[in-house]
């Protein structure tokens, strides 16, 4: 099974459960720190993402329980094997200290091989762009 | 090695340090006096940054007499160009946004 991997990030927020849920489920905000999107919080909703880059994630609603658990599939079509993912993404909330103890885990289907490197480099390259006007921000 | 992919990021968030780490790319190996020449912070700046660089096995430094040279050491990128180092890296980042945007809904 070398070919699923999964990818685990967690951070507490000072912020009540209801209010993350909100943050994750309320179309309007979900594009102010994920993408642009056309989410509903329903079981077998298709939707998509779509990125800054110009790539669309298409995405089907898997699990909605309120200020609990939310997940749902994130795959990218490419004709290129290498570029293709198939993905499914799940936030859990746990209350913690009056606020929020957030888990976002990633796991991925893909053929058993590393990205063209160029399309890889420009990948990170294009992240810490990113990373730099987030922190320009604060 | 979440520890590791963290520092990796951490280490080039910065601007100043991604343009340090940038130049040796570029340019190969430098002295800190160089480095500073182009640099827009002092050489005490300078030489903090390269060893956070060197912490996270960005940059290498050999010895040559008083001067010590430094070098980029694109290897230790690796995690950033694996599948799961840019996922954890870009989930690191939404997060961030994320944070900043609970904080906004409080106003």
């Amino acid at each position: 099974m070398s070919d699923v991997r999964t990818v685990t990030v967690e951070r507490r927020l000072p912020f009540a459960p209801a209010k993350v849920w909100q943050a994750l489920t309320r179309p309007h905000l979900l594009a102010e720190w994920l993408m642009q999107n056309d989410f509903v919080p329903a079981v077998g909703h298709h939707f998509q993402l779509r990125g800054e880059w110009g790539g669309v994630l298409d995405c089907e609603v898997l699990i909605v329980a309120p200020e609990k658990t939310l997940s749902y599939t994130w795959n990218h079509a490419h004709a290129d094997a290498a570029y293709d993912l198939r993905s499914v993404v799940t936030f859990t909330l746990t209350p913690a200290d009056g606020g929020t103890h957030l888990k976002v885990e990633q796991t991925g289907f893909r053929p058993g091989q590393n990205q063209a490197s160029g399309g890889a480099k420009a990948g990170w390259r294009r992240f810490l762009e990113k990373l730099e006007q987030l922190l320009a921000r604060e | 090695m979440p520890h590791a992919d963290d520092r990796l990021f951490r280490t080039l968030a910065d601007p100043t340090r991604r343009a340090i780490f940038e130049r040796l790319c570029r340019d190969g190996e430098q002295t800190v006096g160089a480095l500073t020449a182009r640099a827009k912070v002092s050489q005490p700046a300078v030489s903090k940054h390269l060893g956070i660089l060197k912490e996270a096995g960005l940059v290498r430094d050999r010895q040559d007499g008083r001067q010590t040279h430094y070098s980029a050491q694109p290897g230790a990128l690796a995690p950033l160009i694996d599948w799961t180092g840019r996922m954890t890296g870009f989930w690191q980042a939404r997060f961030d946004k994320l944070e900043d945007l609970l904080r906004r809904m409080d106003q």
